[in-house]
């Protein structure tokens, strides 16, 4: 049977791994300077956060896999990540937004995960509490600013909860990996914070003038390895050149 | 200096002539990232604790320690990172507010311990940085996000110069 901790590790490097690298695709190509900056500051963060969980889990599963190992050596189907965070990154409306909705529940997590168990993950999770709290300021930020802006921006942002809002659901879904390190008290159980979550997000939305869409239905999959078709074009890109050159450093 | 002659005191006072490579007018000790340093025979640990969880920085920082201890007959250098208490920019010392200011980066103010984010970016007035050339206070965060992690851009309407601001984290 799998480890639920290293299932759990997996899921919350993948998260921001994958977000990280969707973000890093801004760079040099943001609307304005600042943005581009900004975004590839925050996809840094991820980034970062994501080695060090990946580094745990691999410590955790004892055997050879190190961050990198795990970050660039796994196949779609291995990869642990909320389909949220996979989706091609879009406008700049769409990619906010999505900033907005995972930021606020990381910050959630995070700050959950800092009386975790296990002390490595609580000292990340600490420190991810501090970067996280600019992230979901910067992305309610532009979020109020689009919403209140031009028709245009406006109605892109509009768009954008509409395409991204059936995504959310996923980052909630409790299955028995979940249970497992809430129980141990390693990690969070996530349908926990979805009430929480859903109070900020609104209020963000409410005041930005932006509608939720009336649907329920709600996607699936990307903590099961079920992922969209954009996760692999993201990972051959990402990967290539760790896997034309195997072993090789610098 | 032989290894054995080297106590704690001494290791910080060679760490405290590494400087940052992104901000070269502090050291690694006066930034706060040198969390502690055992000395056992001629072996020298020093434990650092991030600015950043991606600060890529950190590889050189380690790099730059290692090479000044070896030069002084120290070794073998064993680094070691911690993550938790999370590194805080209270940990600079007056000295160094003064010297980044000096080097014309803002300080950073007091580190917010909210418990609850605010979602929009609304300096209260406390929180507006003191421009490091013209000392006006009349001066806007254009973004919380610099040319490195740890800083924002900042501008000031009184000299209209464009500066930074180290992030208060």
């Amino acid at each position: 049977m799998t480890d639920a901790r290293i299932e759990y590790l997996l899921r919350l490097g993948d998260d921001r791994l994958i977000l990280g690298h969707r973000l890093s695709e801004w760079c040099g190509h943001a609307p304005i300077l600042e943005e581009d900056i900004a975004l590839a500051n925050i996809a840094l963060d991820l980034i970062g956060q994501a080695s060090l969980l990946l580094g745990l889990a691999g410590k955790i599963e004892g055997q050879t896999r190190d961050a990198d190992a795990l970050a660039y050596l796994r196949e779609a189907v291995e990869y642990r990540n909320a389909l949220l965070v996979e989706l091609p990154k879009g406008d700049f409306a769409v990619t906010i937004v999505r900033q907005l909705f995972f930021s606020v529940f990381a910050l959630l997590q995070a700050e959950a995960l800092q009386r975790s168990s296990n002390q490595e993950l609580a000292g990340i999770a600490a420190k991810a509490v501090k970067e996280f709290r600019y992230h979901v300021r910067h992305s309610a930020d532009w979020v109020l600013k689009l919403g209140g802006g031009t028709t245009e921006s406006r109605s892109r942002a509009q768009r954008a909860v509409d395409d991204l809002w059936r995504y959310t659901g996923e980052l909630f879904l409790a299955d028995d990996v979940d249970r497992a390190v809430a129980a141990s008290g390693l990690g969070v159980d996530s349908s926990t914070l979805e009430s929480s979550w859903s109070e900020t997000v609104r209020d963000v939305l409410e005041r930005a003038g932006l509608t939720i869409p009336e649907t329920s239905y709600m996607q699936r999959g990307g903590r099961a390895g079920r992922h969209t078709e954009h996760l692999g074009h993201l990972l051959s890109e990402m990967q290539i050149l760790a896997r034309s050159h195997p072993g090789a450093s610098w | 200096m032989s290894a054995a002659a080297a106590t704690r005191d001494e290791i910080f006072e060679i760490l405290d002539a590494v400087k940052d490579p992104e901000v070269p007018v502090l050291s690694v000790v006066e930034l706060g990232i040198v969390r502690d340093v055992r000395v056992d025979g001629e072996a020298v640990t020093v434990t650092l604790t991030p600015t950043y969880s991606g600060c890529p920085a950190m590889r050189v920082i380690e790099e730059d320690i290692t090479a000044a201890l070896m030069e002084r007959g120290l070794g073998p250098v064993r680094i070691e990172t911690v993550y938790a208490p999370a590194w805080t920019t209270d940990w600079l010392t007056d000295d160094a507010k003064r010297k980044l200011e000096a080097y014309g980066i803002a300080p950073p103010g007091r580190a917010a311990h909210e418990t609850l984010v605010s979602l929009t970016r609304a300096p209260s007035a406390a929180a507006t940085p003191r421009c490091p050339y013209c000392h006006s206070r009349d001066t806007v965060i254009k973004s919380e996000f610099g040319s490195t992690a740890c800083k924002s851009i900042c501008f000031c309407r009184a000299c209209s110069q464009p500066f930074e601001m180290f992030k208060a984290i």
